[in-house]
């Protein structure tokens, strides 16, 4: 099936695609939160800027990336002096790129599922004698849950098919910096490369629609017993 | 003196305006929609502040615009009764029942859970779901679940409205019972002359 350079491939795109996932989790979430029950100055200036990244062309967020955290980038020089981080060239800077890549979709649909907590039930809570942090462990995160793992998954996949960013951010070394996308690209550009960009393309799909598939499922799942429809 | 309110809060176009000072059982507040009952209900709740005035309840103030008191809703020890039930979707209705035990139990509640499912006839129901509910069940939970937390004065918003008619009674009786057993003052929120009639140890219009 695939040879030993290619699931050196997959393994680094896998550990890219999670551990751009769950640094952004917390920040999507608490995003996600403030987008959706806060109203403060500069709100749509925030979330104009989280969106940014979507519509903005892939290689400007990965110049912009190498420009801050580059190893002589304000941000990178100074997370280099403080706690030995290095994102140049390295496969953090692609799950770097990945993660801010991928927060503009995780805030969003973040953002629609804390939105959809009745917040009558919050108040309800409230009344009851919960303080806030109570309320929102034991009402809003769980009624949330469903739409913030499934955006979590959608946010992986995403994470998985990152190119232009990573691309312009880190270039594509194997075994540090060379995921899927990228080794698919590469193998296009070599004569007698098809099988292999078959073969990786075809673990890209499967990838793809086997989170979409979960995303969809865990969106279906209803906390209280009842399964959607 | 149960309920002793004086307050105002401008709602877009609407003004909504009450003083009252009542005596201890059902004090029944009457009105059309959109009067502001529910409104008058949050404000001694603690969920809408008022622009101006106080709420007082057995002599301990819980909001004084003059003197800056304002209590969270949590330390306000209210058992609000929602007009649509408000269980927790995601809690089986024992675990509704039990959401604010821990305020009970701090507090020193005049009666315990089992008492409490007995009186309202819902021990059948504790590992049920609440979407699998009827209206009047739910209703009751909810009940249930505000005397649970030690609360030592009720607001009922239509606790009636979509509950059939044997419920009703059934209903009417608990509240009735609560009053003369458990001697908690409660605002009754209703826009039917009969359950005011029937209830009111005091009726105020809004």
């Amino acid at each position: 099936m695939l040879s030993p350079e290619e699931w050196e491939v997959l393994q680094l795109s896998l550990r890219v695609g999670l551990i751009a996932t769950l640094t952004c989790l917390p920040v999507a979430f608490g995003l996600g939160w403030v987008l959706a029950r806060k109203r403060f100055p500069g709100k749509s200036l925030l979330d104009a800027l989280v969106h940014l990244p979507l519509v903005l062309p892939p290689v400007v967020t990965g110049w912009a990336l190498l420009l801050l955290f580059g190893r002589s980038g304000p941000l990178g020089s100074a997370l280099e002096a403080c706690c030995g981080v290095v994102f140049a060239f390295r496969w953090t800077g692609a799950a770097l790129a990945a993660a801010v890549m991928a927060l503009p979709l995780m805030v969003r649909a973040m953002r629609l599922s804390i939105e959809a907590v009745d917040t009558r039930l919050e108040n309800a809570a409230r009344t009851l004698g919960a303080t806030p942090w109570r309320v929102f462990r034991s009402i809003t995160l769980p009624l949330s849950l469903p739409g913030v793992l499934a955006a979590v998954v959608l946010g992986f996949a995403r994470s998985l098919g990152e190119f232009g960013a990573t691309i312009s951010f880190v270039a594509s070394i194997p075994g540090e910096t060379r995921t899927l996308p990228l080794a698919i690209y590469g193998a296009m550009q070599i004569p007698g490369g098809e099988a292999q960009v078959l073969r990786l393309a075809a673990v890209s799909v499967s990838l793809a629609l086997g989170t979409l598939v979960l995303s969809e499922w865990l969106l279906r799942r209803q906390p209280g017993g009842q399964r959607g429809l | 003196m149960a309920f002793d309110i004086d307050v105002c809060k401008q709602l877009g176009n609407t003004r909504v305006e009450l003083r009252v000072q009542t005596g201890p059982g059902i004090t029944v507040l009457l009105g059309p929609s959109g009067a502001g009952k529910s409104s008058v209900l949050n404000m001694v709740a603690g969920l809408l502040r008022p622009d101006a005035g106080h709420v007082r309840v057995d002599g301990e103030t819980l909001f004084d615009a003059g003197a800056g008191v304002d209590l969270p809703p949590e330390r306000r020890r209210c058992g609000y009764v929602f007009q649509d039930a408000r269980l927790f979707p995601q809690l089986r209705v024992i675990d509704n029942l039990r959401y604010g035990e821990a305020r009970a139990r701090a507090a020193g509640a005049p009666l315990a859970l089992p008492e409490i499912t007995e009186l309202l006839g819902i021990g059948a129901l504790l590992a049920r779901w609440p979407a699998t509910l009827s209206g009047g069940e739910a209703r009751r939970v909810a009940i249930g679940r505000a005397l649970v937390s030690g609360a030592r004065f009720l607001l009922l918003d239509e606790p009636l409205s979509f509950v059939d008619r044997t419920r009703r009674e059934e209903i009417l009786r608990l509240i009735e019972r609560l009053r003369d057993e458990l001697r908690l003052p409660m605002l009754y929120v209703t826009h039917d002359a009969a359950e005011a009639e029937r209830l009111g140890d005091m009726r105020v219009e809004l």
